[in-house]
């Protein structure tokens, strides 16, 4: 008998071959380790898990039909909820929602509650299990601007209530972040995101690419020309930051955004692809969060040397836990309370490495996080051919400067309604990244619930 | 999928095209691009707006084969299609939002070098319709080479086509067009230059000791076009600007086009590299010691 205080263990490709390779890490679990992790869940009358999920999944409730071998039904159970589960028992930060949450988790490990979603939304891909459709439409029209994590759900939120949905991406592929952003080796493109939003499809919703809202259309145009009585923005975080340090402009210096984006989106990892991807044979990733780790897997992959350069200490690093310990058992060396200075250039204008200082750790900051203070006399060079830049966005200003009276804060984020998506204009609901800034997939998901909820409320009262 | 009703070639390696895409014929005002892309496998291109047509719903193109995607677009027929066409991107020209009648008293000069015609000529086109009058110096490197003539004659002010050769119009480059007229008594408020980032640089230094204020449209290396890569980034005065969002258009005499043309070299080598194995096709591999194999 299995140790009942651990995790039945999952099952990963080995790390020196997954280095090399762009395949998924995380193999996931089978049948057998799926109905066996079940029955470690104890069925709380008062579950805590759901509510630590945003978009509160009846996780006992999937997990006891799991446990008896009902898999179609654990599938029902969790598409009550949501609409992207392959996607969330991917990259869902579960460690601090559901299972951060489980009883279990008090004397050993928490159930695994996201291998346990990931393996039932699989095994509904792989089986073709349909989602269940409205019974009938409602005759309201809505629009859906981004097909991110978001749109995605409260597309497919409305839709199941019986709303005729579009929604607009910008780009040429559907999926927003998870197409561009996170790489194939944490979320497969074709096994899983397009499956994904193949449900979302046979929700009834329909999609447009290659409508940049702010720009081909307004959402004013939207209302007033093309009949849409609500729309929901979810278009996403937008701009990436730069440090403003000398030489950040060089040949060899991306944002992970570029970095990423040419990787994922535009597969430059693929030889058969004609977009190029300069690689780097040493490089430095700049930042600690999630995205910081990704663009680093990624440059090791192809090939690279890599280093994540990161201002404060291991214990603040943003990212989280399982993707650094990934990042770690890959090989990427951690320069931590390191901050670089300048970047330096050669005569024709490439990176050819990077000045930085030592830090160390003063009195707690505004976020409560220790603030790294300089380290007098610490300056150092480090060889690199390729720095990427992972330090957040700012806001994309497309849709927020074109529509009249969709208030945006200090930030330049569009104010709106936690509870509901609701925004300063009337029939317009957002929610995601453009509202809160870069923040995680099923933040954006809970969001897209919310934005489902309100505009049902709005137009149901109109 | 968007359908290509109208392909012509221009000259050696420069191609036109009317594309369905009603969306952007629309909502496109001079100044602004869009980016194509040809199918599943290709990069996302920039291209400068040349026309449009908002009733009949179609863009005007025009591109010059620089690359492994602009290579296999030039083989596209009437017919054919792109697999993706997004746009207008970027902010159109600030005249476009000034007032008509400050704009008839305003002298204009637009100097536009080889496919630098292209994204010229909606803007003449535009002024010219508001009854605006603007000179207009169209440079190549011969004759052959001059794109858009006749359209640009019929809606330009003046019209001084120049080739570096000798072989029509004025000889020489357009800057030396740019001294004569100024000699001659012309007095220019505002000079709008388009065209390769060398010949922009080189009208920006003349214009600042002209002292004509000049507006130059950039075409940087991009990939989504909407502000989210950052690829495009430019030193514009004290600030990073986002040739995509924050432009295309700039005050030239604030760019460092010094920078801006080393960073376009960022993917030469690859990219030629794979035109050489579009063109040369199965002949590629023949052992030239250069490529290693591997391309």
């Amino acid at each position: 008998m299995a140790d009942v205080l651990k995790k039945v263990p999952v099952r990963e490709q080995d790390p020196k071959v997954r280095a090399t390779n762009f395949e998924e890490v995380c193999l996931g679990y089978n049948k057998e380790e799926a109905m066996e992790e079940a029955t470690r869940c104890i069925n709380c009358k008062n579950a805590k898990c759901i509510e630590g999920c945003p978009v509160s999944i009846n996780i006992p409730g999937f997990i006891k039909e799991v446990k008896e071998g009902n898999i179609e039904e654990a599938y029902k159970v969790i598409g009550k909820s949501s609409a992207l589960p392959a996607i969330c028992g991917r990259v869902c930060p579960q460690e601090n929602q559901c299972e951060g949450k489980c009883i279990r988790g008090i004397k050993g490990e928490p159930v695994s509650i996201g291998k346990l979603e990931r393996f039932v939304a699989d095994y509904a891909l792989e089986n073709d299990i349909k989602p269940e459709k409205a019974e009938s439409m409602n005759g309201h029209k809505v629009a859906v601007i981004g097909s991110g994590p978001a749109g995605l759900t409260c597309a497919g939120d409305l839709a199941k209530l019986g709303y005729e949905v579009t929604v607009f991406e910008a780009l040429h592929e559907l999926g927003g972040v998870l197409v561009y952003g996170i790489p194939e080796f944490r979320l497969p493109k074709q096994k899983v995101v397009a499956k994904e939003i193949d449900k979302v499809k046979e929700l009834g919703v329909k999609f447009e690419t290659n409508v940049v809202i702010g720009k081909s259309t307004t959402i004013d145009q939207l209302i007033e020309e093309e009949g849409f009585e609500a729309i929901f923005i979810g278009s996403g975080a937008g701009l990436p930051k730069f440090m403003g340090i000398p030489g950040e402009n060089a040949n060899g210096v991306f944002s992970a955004n570029e970095y990423l984006t040419r990787n994922n989106l535009m597969k430059a990892f693929d030889p058969s692809y004609d977009t190029p991807i300069a690689a780097g044979t040493k490089v430095a990733v700049v930042g600690g969060g999630n995205v910081a780790m990704d663009a680093a897997r990624t440059a090791l992959r192809l090939g690279a040397e890599v280093h994540i350069v990161y201002r404060r200490s291991e214990e603040e690093l943003p990212a989280r836990v399982e993707e650094v310990h990934h990042a770690k058992e890959e090989g990427i060396i951690f320069n931590l309370l390191t901050n670089p200075t300048e970047i330096l250039v050669d005569e024709n204008g490439y990176v050819k490495g990077m000045k930085c200082v030592k830090m160390e750790l003063g009195e707690p900051d505004a976020s409560g996080r220790r603030r790294p203070v300089v380290v007098e006399g610490s300056e150092f060079e480090m060889e690199l051919d390729t720095v990427i830049m992972s330090l957040g966005t700012s806001p994309n200003p497309l849709i927020s400067s074109t529509t009249e009276g969709l208030e945006v804060n200090k930030w330049k984020c569009i104010v709106a309604d936690e509870e509901t998506g609701k925004t300063t204009k009337e029939g317009v609901y957002a929610g995601g990244d453009a509202v809160t800034g870069a923040a995680t997939v099923i933040l954006a998901m809970g969001a897209g619930k919310a934005g489902a909820k309100g505009i049902h409320e709005y137009l149901s009262n109109k | 999928m968007y359908k290509i009703v109208k392909a012509e070639k221009l000259a050696d390696k420069i191609y036109l095209m009317d594309v369905e895409a009603p969306r952007v014929a629309k909502h496109c005002e001079p100044g602004q691009f869009v980016i194509v892309k040809l199918d599943e496998k290709g990069e996302r291109v920039p291209l400068t707006i040349c026309d449009y047509d908002r009733e009949a719903g179609t863009i005007t193109i025009v591109f010059q084969t620089i690359g492994a995607s602009t290579e296999k677009m030039a083989h596209l027929k009437v017919g054919d299609y792109f697999r993706d066409f997004t746009g207008p991107l970027g902010c159109a020209s600030e005249f476009v939002n000034e007032d008509i009648e400050s704009l008839k008293g305003k002298k204009m000069l637009f100097v536009a070098g080889g496919v630098g015609a292209a994204p010229v000529y909606p803007q003449v086109k535009w002024l010219h319709e508001k009854g605006v009058d603007v000179d207009v110096i169209v440079g190549s490197k011969t004759k052959d080479m001059l794109i858009l003539e006749k359209e640009m004659e019929a809606v330009a002010g003046n019209y001084y086509p120049c080739t570096d050769d000798g072989t029509y119009g004025h000889a020489g480059m357009v800057t030396t067009k740019i001294e004569k007229l100024v000699e001659e008594g012309n007095k220019y408020d505002v000079c709008v230059a388009i065209g390769p980032m060398i010949m922009m640089k080189f009208v920006c230094l003349l214009t600042k000791k002209l002292e004509i204020p000049t507006i130059v449209s950039m075409n940087p290396i991009m990939v989504d076009g909407t502000g989210m890569c950052g690829a495009c980034r430019l030193q514009v005065g004290n600030e990073i600007k986002f040739a995509c969002v924050d432009g295309p258009e700039f005050d030239g005499h604030l760019v460092d086009f010094d920078q801006a043309m080393k960073r376009q070299q960022m993917y030469k080598t690859k990219e030629g590299r794979a035109m050489l194995k579009v063109q040369e096709g199965d002949t590629h591999h023949g052992g030239c010691g250069q490529c290693g194999g591997d391309e």
